[in-house]
Parts: C-alpha cells; sequence; structure tokens
C-alpha cells in the first residue's frame, strides 16, 4: 500500500475538476479529497487556482468537467445553496460580511436552513416561531463565544476590525453546522499572535466540534502546524498530496514555491 | 430572562394607530382628510417598495404598474362585471401579485441598472395598456363609477370612516414589515443585498426570496391600488405612469432605505408637498428629483437616519456639557 493512502473514507472527493475562463485554465483534471475527520490543506503560489477549487466546490463556478462527491453522494449539479445544505460550507479570501448587520444577526443568517417556521408563524409571532429564534439566536451565540467574538455580537459588522471580519465569517459558517468548512486564507491580515490563535481555533474546529476543515492559506507555519494532509496545486494541476512532513520534503513543491519568488 | 407577551413591534404598531386615529381632530377641515387618505394610502405602497429596495437591494421603477393594475381590476370587476366588492378587491390583488410573479423570474436575474431599466420598461408597458385599451380600461379619459367601499353591510361613505379604515390597514401592514423583517426572511433579504455569494453559500435560495419580495411588494401595492379606486370612485392612466413609480422611489430614498417607518414619513411627507408647492404643479417630476439628489447628497440614509444622527448629536452635546 502507499504510505499516503487517508486512513478514513473520504468526506470530499473531487475528481478530475476542470474550470475555464474564456483562455484561462484555471484549474485542469485536479482532484482533490479530504478525510472526514482531518484538516487538509489546499496551497500553492499565487494564481494556482486554490480559490477556484473552492469555487467549484460550493458552486460558484461551472465545472467544464469533473466530478464532485460528499459522502458518496454527487454535488456536482447542485446550486450553492443545496451543497451549503447537503453540509459544505466556506468563508471567502475577500471578505463577504453582512455589513449591514448586526454581528449577532450575521450568525444568526448563518442559521437560516436550520431554523425552520413558515412566514405566517413569523407574522404571527407563534410559541413555535419564538422556540425557534431563541434556538438560533442561542445556537449563534455559542458560535460567537467560540471564536472569541461574544463581546462584540451587538456590533455592527462592518465596524469590526479586518481580523475580527475574518473570525466573524468562521463563526457564521459553524453556525450553519457544516460537515466541511472551507476557509480561503483564514490568516490573511492578521498577526503572528493573531495567526497561532487561528490555528488553535482551527484544530478546535475539527477536535471539538467535529467539523472537517478544507484549509487553503499562505501562511506555511500555520499550515504546517494544522493539517492532517496537504495538497498542492500549481497552475491548476495537482503537483503533490501528502503530510506534512512529506510535502516540505517533495522537491517539486520545493521548485516550484522557489521559481515563484524569482 | 423575562419575555414580554406582546412583542415591541406590536406595541409601535399600536401606538402608530393611535397616533394616526387621534390626526383627524387637529385638521383644520375636511380636505387635509383626502390628503391623509392619499398619504395612508402611498405609505402602503412605499413600506412595500422599501422592503424590496431598502431591505432587498433591488430597484423598482415600476412600482406604479401594480398600484394601477390592482385599481383597474377592482374597477372593472365591480361595475362590468357586477362582482361583490370584497371579490373585486381580492382580485386586483391577486392580479398584482400574479403579474409580479410572472415579471420576477426573468427581471430580477438583473441587477442595478439593468433592474431598473427592467422595471422601468415593465413600468411603462403597463401604462400603455391603460391608455390604449380603451373598451376595458376607459382609456386616458379614465374609468368612472367605481363604487364606494362597502364591507359586511357598512359602506365607509364618509371620509372620516375611510381615513379609519386606511389608518388601520396601514397599522398592520408596518407591523406585517416589522415582523417580516425581524424575521429568517428578514435576514435573508439583508444578507442577499449585501453579498448574494455569501448568502447563497449559507444555504440561501436567492431567487426564491427576491421573487417572494417583489411579490410581497407588488400585492402591497395592488392593495393600495384597491382601496385608492373604491376611495375615489374614479382612475385614470396618469396616476399609475413612470411619474408615480419615481415619487415612489423618492418615498423610499427620502424616508430612509431599510427603514418601515422612514419609508411611512417619506410618503405622508410627499403625498403633502404638491400642497405646500402649488406652483410648480408643471415640474413636479423636477422637484422629486431634486428632493432625491439633496437627500442621496445630504441625508445617505434618509429621514430616518437623519433623525437619529441628530439625535446622538444632540446627545453627545448633552454628555460633552454635562462632563
Ligand atoms: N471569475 C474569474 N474570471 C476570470 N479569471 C479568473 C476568475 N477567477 C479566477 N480567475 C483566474 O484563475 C486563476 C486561478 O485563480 P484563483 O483565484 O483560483 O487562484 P488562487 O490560487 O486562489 O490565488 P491566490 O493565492 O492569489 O488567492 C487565476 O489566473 C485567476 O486570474
Ligand atoms: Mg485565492
Amino acid at each position: 500500500m502507499p504510505a499516503n493512502t487517508t486512513p478514513c473514507a473520504p468526506l470530499l472527493d473531487v475528481s478530475g475538476a476542470t474550470v475555464r475562463f474564456g483562455g484561462i485554465h484555471a484549474l485542469t483534471e485536479a482532484d482533490f479529497t479530504i478525510a472526514k475527520g482531518s484538516v487538509t490543506a489546499l496551497i500553492g503560489p499565487n494564481g494556482a487556482g486554490k480559490t477556484t477549487m473552492l469555487n467549484a466546490i460550493t458552486g460558484m463556478v461551472p465545472l467544464a468537467g469533473g466530478a464532485i462527491t460528499l459522502d458518496g453522494t454527487d454535488i456536482a449539479g447542485l446550486p450553492p445553496q443545496k451543497r451549503a445544505a447537503a453540509g459544505v460550507v466556506r468563508t471567502f479570501q475577500n471578505l463577504e460580511v453582512f455589513t449591514s448587520m448586526s454581528v449577532l444577526e450575521n450568525v444568526m443568517t448563518g442559521r437560516h436552513a436550520l431554523t425552520r417556521y413558515s412566514i405566517t408563524a413569523s407574522l404571527l409571532r407563534t410559541p413555535g416561531f419564538r422556540r425557534a429564534e431563541r434556538a438560533c439566536r442561542d445556537a449563534a451565540m455559542d458560535c460567537l463565544e467560540f471564536v472569541g467574538l461574544a463581546e462584540a455580537a451587538d456590533t455592527p459588522a462592518g465596524d469590526l476590525p479586518y481580523g475580527k471580519q475574518r473570525l466573524l465569517e468562521m463563526a457564521r459558517a459553524l453556525a450553519a453546522e457544516p460537515k466541511l468548512l472551507l476557509l480561503d486564507e483564514p490568516a490573511a491580515g492578521l498577526n503572528s499572535k493573531e495567526t497561532a490563535q487561528l490555528g488553535d481555533l482551527i484544530r478546535a474546529v475539527c477536535d471539538r466540534r467535529n467539523v472537517t476543515v478544507g484549509l487553503v492559506e499562505h501562511d506555511m507555519e500555520l499550515v504546517m502546524a494544522v493539517s492532517d494532509h496537504i495538497t498542492v496545486l500549481h497552475f491548476g494541476r495537482p503537483l503533490a498530496a501528502g503530510t506534512p512532513d512529506a510535502i516540505q520534503a517533495n522537491p517539486d513543491v520545493i521548485k516550484a514555491y522557489l521559481g515563484e519568488d524569482d | 430572562m423575562k419575555r414580554p407577551v406582546i412583542g415591541q413591534s406590536v406595541v409601535q404598531a399600536g401606538l402608530f394607530l393611535l397616533l394616526l386615529l387621534a390626526v383627524p381632530a387637529a385638521l383644520p377641515n375636511e380636505y387635509y382628510l383626502s390628503i391623509c387618505i392619499l398619504g395612508s394610502l402611498n405609505a402602503v405602497i412605499a413600506v412595500g417598495l422599501n422592503l424590496l429596495m431598502g431591505y432587498a437591494g433591488q430597484v423598482s421603477l415600476g412600482h406604479a404598474a401594480f398600484y394601477g393594475l390592482g385599481a383597474y381590476a377592482t374597477a372593472i370587476a365591480t361595475t362590468r362585471f357586477g362582482l361583490p366588492i370584497p371579490v373585486g378587491m381580492a382580485a386586483g390583488v391577486t392580479l398584482a401579485a400574479a403579474v409580479a410573479w410572472i415579471v420576477a423570474a426573468p427581471t430580477l436575474r438583473l441587477k442595478g441598472n439593468y433592474l431598473a431599466m427592467a422595471t422601468l420598461g415593465f413600468g411603462i408597458i403597463i401604462s400603455i395598456v391603460f391608455n390604449e385599451a380603451v373598451d376595458l380600461t376607459g382609456g386616458p379619459s379614465g374609468y368612472v363609477g367605481i363604487p364606494r367601499l362597502a364591507l359586511f353591510g357598512y359602506t365607509f361613505e364618509s371620509d372620516r370612516s375611510y381615513y379609519t379604515l386606511m389608518a388601520v390597514v396601514l397599522a398592520l401592514v408596518v407591523l406585517v414589515a416589522l415582523h417580516l423583517m425581524k424575521s429568517r426572511t428578514g435576514r435573508a433579504l439583508r444578507a442577499l443585498h449585501v453579498s448574494e455569494k455569501a448568502a447563497s453559500s449559507l444555504g440561501i435560495d436567492i431567487a426564491a426570496h427576491k421573487r417572494f419580495v417583489f411579490v410581497l411588494s407588488a400585492a402591497l401595492a395592488g392593495l393600495a391600488g384597491v382601496l385608492y379606486a373604491h376611495y375615489l370612485s374614479f382612475i385614470a392612466p396618469a396616476s399609475f405612469g413612470f411619474s408615480f413609480s419615481v415619487q415612489l422611489v423618492v418615498m423610499v430614498v427620502l424616508g430612509g432605505m431599510a427603514s418601515v417607518w422612514g419609508s411611512v414619513a417619506g410618503a405622508f411627507f410627499l403625498t403633502a408637498l404638491p400642497e405646500a408647492l402649488r406652483e410648480f404643479e408643471d415640474i413636479d417630476i423636477l422637484v422629486y428629483g431634486a428632493i432625491l439628489v439633496l437627500t442621496i447628497m445630504f441625508l445617505p440614509d434618509g429621514l430616518a437616519g437623519g433623525l437619529k444622527r441628530l439625535g446622538r448629536k444632540l446627545r453627545r452635546v448633552g454628555v460633552d456639557h454635562a462632563g
């Protein structure tokens, strides 16, 4: 058996994904698997196609070819909102916080699909409505506490500093109770202390909340510290996959990164 | 935590109703009462349009058409077909909602200026129908002989009684809007306004929510339309044209986007304004344009936001003086 066989069944299995923007081949027959219960990083130089991979997984760009399964079921044909319902939720590299809403409302919005009552119930303020809203609020507060933003619950989300908006996006995504949480460069713009805290948080998402994590990140120290498994993309193609140690020692990977630096 | 049995919005809407009902006593004569009735009708439309524009961020420059569809539908149903008034009214609201449902799918896929152009075009087409389908609508000279509103054996003969009815309707519409916005639906609408990407990534069906709020706002415009027709007994296409669509947008923007109370204030203000500016009759659209531009420049969140900021400033001044 090859040494880097994943121990568990894959939660996410992307195979042969191809995405084109006109003449640009953003992804070419790219494979990417995330094992259940793992933190799996997707790394690669700028423009390698990492965000495009997350967009393809969450249904925000169309696939020109390939297949995507989550827990064994094909999700490639579903619109974004159905993929969220199926259990894949993400954050965004260029923040997409709901700036006009409070921090708490942002996270409550994350529970949209889990908060069920009819419009009539909301107009009549039925007991069922009140119960569901209270449960939504409590669960949202729990997520805010988890990322350390409980104090800011009533702050307008647009007033939060950059780093906290990233945490807010994470809390909002966690509120949806996903099977798979995809993070697009969560450490961008954070200082080293904040980055270390983020690392602990990512591990806690996986170990304590039992949410599998897909992590796109440039900060190699963070990636090496938190990842169980790493896939490297280069010009839209997978270059290597393996454990952090194996990736760090891989000559192709070293060349790809050094090649970019000069 | 102790929870009040009666919610905050119910209390607010109740107090608002009492305020509305107290207004006639303060008016010098009956003429002003008719302006108040028109103001409440416009407020019903403006509150609905604000759900669409202010909360969900979708522009409509054709909302006068839904107002007109409601008015013409009940006018024709109750006179030509001799149907009972409640049936005519239901038909009016339903027609406005149904037409909105149909145009929603192709229209709401568009964004920003394109959406504005599409709704503008829709409004113009409906306006042409009102003018040209002379057999049905009476054409440019209007439709006469619409019965005064009667429900459950009671005829709303006096302006006083009609105003009471409008006060109740408006307070209920306000309550519906307040409750709806403080629910998962309201959060979803405000969310997709800011980022459709993020909203859909959280499981929100963007198209379904946009369609819902478009149909709801059209139904409210239709409701105002049927109440307008049975109030005036006479309707003409000029009331449902582009100019009125613009006025509605100005009411919402002036009042404050995403503020239910702002829309009410904007609607009453703009309904009363022509009375104050009678000399400007022919250039009223210019006046509305000027108000729109000035509001956007100096009151970016409308009367509601301006008052809020003024309140904060005064409080700060108070604190400075105290401290
Ligand atoms: N919507 C789009 N339209 C056109 N080209 C795009 C689009 N999105 C991505 N691309 C292109 O596809 C390629 C891959 O981009 P992508 O954003 O996936 O890279 P990335 O690995 O996330 O890079 P970074 O580390 O800078 O975030 C780039 O060449 C980019 O310019
Ligand atoms: Mg990227």
